[in-house]
């Protein structure tokens, strides 16, 4: 794997490969020592154009376990709000020697171009571009519900015939996005719950279901649930018209969680609103995944991290 | 100065294709088309061999970003008429966004000075319809109507009039002196933040959308206003289906619409977008497949009068970077007439007297222009263009005159290819070759006077 930018396109097989890696980063998060040597020497810079101190720490986090250097640059507030550009933001990390790029930038597509331009020969891991793709946030959450449903016998398995209702801002989610791809991918079906306003425009490509009644999809008993934060300023530009209105309808409340199965799979990216998108209740339930998913970002990523850039990266 | 394009040299174009597909010799002297027919003879005469070429009348951008004043590191009003003639051209009108903005006589006087003495085309300034292009108050119309470069077409371009009581004003009063207004429809409040049409691709994407009604609505609600005001319209840029409907709707009811389209909207779809190569993004948003085959179809039937090129030159940086933040705007001069070529001509659409009609004497008629789009008739201005229909290029760098290198054609092969191109009787463009710049300003200021 020479970048990480998407989900869409990536292979069946790709997927599991990386999933079964992470397994056994996570095994080594159980051992005394939690340090790998297999980075040692390369620098891996996190290149934040938007603030996410979660994500952020988390690649930290699984860079230093890998052994590697990690350079942390905000670019918010730095040279770059300034109006320095991404090509030179780049040339310079291709000039300290980058060896890994961990990208959140606001422009959907901005991994991309940086993979693309020639301007630096590092490889690069999209954290985040727009509201376009976030791959290893779904790799952690296809990762989590594979360990739910599979325990210790995960290794080699996808996600056949799981069913996943995905709620809230899906318009504005990159968490959805890629989740879409991985997810479908990995054999898994997913249909999409939001306020019309908050559903994007034209999903007809799209391998899911969509529909605007949490209710119905609740009664369906989906074997996963995906509550999706829901930003409190979308009210001033009239998706929805306050918070109270949205959390009656599409929030997962005590009532409605109360009328999901008890295997029910309840899962968050975070950081919640609680008693908005999702009530105490249900985000601190035997079955909400919201504490495991933070830990396991973080074997997810060394996985990442391990296939970009362990070895000889033009041969992986 | 070189012999064979001096002064007083008369040009023998021999065994040229006129639009109807007759061929014929043609003599340009003093300016003129100063004979048509077969077996022609000139004393002096420097001889062009036409044999295969299409003679078109001289081509009329209505729509083009020249940048200077403001802007020269992306173009120049030289640069940019070097780019018009090598695609054929012998006018453009020169949009109004530049800085300080041609919002009133002084600027716009100074755009048509520089204009003449580059040489190679007719330079017609457009004046701004509003201050500064805020949209707030009027600029002084009737001044830069009245002022030596005779402005006739105001437009916002780049910003839509959007105020509709201020709209109805601009129409009202441009009937004064014969005006029209040239807006470029599109809802500002429907498009905030807008990076690329808004459809499936777009939700894929993840991209702000800009959707097809942001533009409709405008055109809905422009067309209804010109009608109540009795006012000339034009539709800069028309991208989409549903806008080709309205303005059909509103000739059929005897609405003095105009419309074009661009040579890009007539190729172009947005699945460039997929690899994010900034190239490809403009305002209007490249569209679907449908859309350009509705604009086609529009262009066909009439219900859009012209092509026009949107000409927009941006420097490198501009474009080099992640989606976002590069500007919207393509060159598009130097490939017009190819694109068309490919779009309309190959697809069995229009013929050759159609392109001199949408390229040519429509646009000048709308811009009230005088000494362009007469056609190629006795008598009539030496105002022309040498096309090659047979040939095909690839499309690189090379194909560009201007200052900026933001085609979204490079390395695409295109067909036809401009020969040569007269201006007021002299050839800026010949052989395929852009007469050098000191040449045609000697011709420039001899023929102005
Ligand atoms: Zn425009």
């Amino acid at each position: 794997m020479r970048h990480l930018l998407s989900t869409k396109g990536m292979s069946r097989d790709e997927a599991i490969l990386l999933l079964d890696i992470a397994e056994d980063m996570a095994d080594v998060a159980n051992r005394e020592v939690k340090k790998l040597p297999t980075l040692r020497g390369k620098t891996v810079v996190n290149l934040f154009f938007e603030d996410s101190t979660r994500t952020r720490i988390s690649f930290e986090a699984a860079a230093k376990r890998l052994s590697a250097d990690v350079i942390n640059f905000s670019a918010k507030g730095s040279s770059v709000s300034k109006g320095e550009s991404l090509k030179d933001t780049a040339q310079t990390l291709a000039a300290m020697g980058a060896d890994g790029v961990v990208i959140r930038h606001p422009a959907s597509g901005a991994p991309h171009v940086l993979a693309e331009s020639g301007w630096i020969d590092a490889g690069i891991i999209n954290a985040g571009d727009g509201t376009h793709e976030h791959p290893t946030q779904a790799l952690l959450d296809a990762f989590t519900i594979r360990r739910r449903l599979h325990r210790g016998a995960a290794r080699g398995k996808g996600l056949d015939g799981v069913t996943v209702t995905i709620v809230g801002d899906v318009l504005h989610s990159r968490v959805a996005r890629s989740n879409l791809w991985l997810l479908t991918t990995l054999g898994a079906h997913v249909t999409f719950i939001a306020p019309p306003t908050l559903l994007p425009m034209d999903m007809s490509g799209w391998p899911a279901e969509a529909g605007f009644d949490l209710d119905a999809a609740i009664d369906a008993g989906p074997d996963v649930v995906m509550m999706l934060r829901i930003q409190q300023e979308r009210m001033n530009a009239a998706f929805f018209p306050n918070s109270r209105e949205y959390s009656r309808r599409w929030g997962l409340d005590d009532e409605r969680f109360g009328r999901l199965a008890p295997t029910t799979i309840v899962m968050h990216p975070g950081p919640m609103n609680r008693g908005l998108e999702i009530s105490s209740a249900a985000a601190d339930s035997a079955g909400s995944t919201v504490r495991e998913q933070v830990a396991n970002g973080v074997s997810v990523r060394m996985a990442a991290l391990y296939l970009l850039l362990s070895g000889d990266r033009e041969d992986s | 100065m070189s012999s064979d394009n001096a002064a007083s040299t008369p040009y023998l174009i021999r065994g040229a294709t006129l639009p109807d597909g007759t061929r014929t010799d043609l003599v340009l002297a003093d300016g003129r088309i100063a004979e048509i027919g077969s077996g022609l003879s000139r004393a002096g005469a420097s001889v062009v061999d036409a044999a295969g070429l299409i003679a078109l009348p001289g081509l009329v951008d209505l729509h083009t970003h020249l940048r200077e004043p403001g802007g020269e590191q992306s173009e120049t009003i030289l640069s940019g008429s070097q780019a018009a003639a090598v695609g054929g051209f012998t006018s453009v009108f020169a949009m109004a966004n530049t800085s300080p903005v041609q919002d009133t006589a002084g600027v716009v006087d100074q755009v048509l000075a520089l204009g003449e003495q580059a040489g190679y085309v007719t330079v017609q300034p457009i004046g701004a319809v509003t201050v500064g292009l805020a949209g707030e108050r009027l600029a002084e119309l009737g001044a830069m109507a009245t002022s030596r470069a005779r402005v006739r077409v105001f437009s916002d371009d780049g910003f839509c009039v959007s105020d509709p009581l201020l709209m109805r004003r601009a129409l009202e009063y441009v009937k004064a002196f014969d005006g029209v207004v040239a807006q470029h429809s599109q809802e500002p409040r429907l498009t905030e933040k807008a990076q690329m049409n808004e459809g499936a691709l777009s939700s894929e994407l993840g991209m702000v959308g800009w959707p097809a009604v942001a533009e409709e609505s405008i055109i809905a609600r422009d067309v209804l206003l010109a009608e109540h005001v009795g006012s000339r319209l034009h539709v800069c840029h028309v991208s989409t289906a549903g806008s080709v409907d309205v303005i059909r709707w509103a000739k059929a009811r005897g609405i003095q619409v105009t419309a074009e389209a661009t040579p890009h909207h007539l190729m172009l779809t947005e699945d460039l977008v997929v690899g994010y190569d900034a190239r490809f993004k403009v305002n209007p948003p490249l569209r679907r497949r449908e859309d350009v085959e509705a604009l086609r179809a529009g262009l066909a039937d009439g219900t859009i009068d012209i092509v026009a090129t949107d000409h927009a030159p941006h420097p490198i940086e501009a474009k080099d970077c992640e989606w976002d933040a590069a500007a919207n705007g393509m060159v598009g001069l130097e490939s017009a007439l190819s694109v068309v070529h490919a779009s309309v001509i190959d697809t069995g659409l229009l013929d050759w007297n159609d392109i001199a009609r949408v390229l040519s004497s429509t646009p000048a008629r709308i811009g009230r222009l005088a000494g362009q789009g007469q056609g190629l008739l006795v008598g009539g201005p030496a105002e022309l263009t040498l096309y090659d229909p047979a040939a095909s290029r690839v499309f690189g760098r090379g194909s560009l005159a201007g200052k900026s290198a933001n085609s979204p054609y490079l390395e695409m092969t295109l067909p036809g290819r401009v020969q040569a191109t007269f201006h007021r009787g002299y050839a800026t463009v010949l052989d395929g070759a852009l007469r050098p710049a000191a040449e045609i300003a000697a011709q420039g200021v001899r023929t102005h006077g």
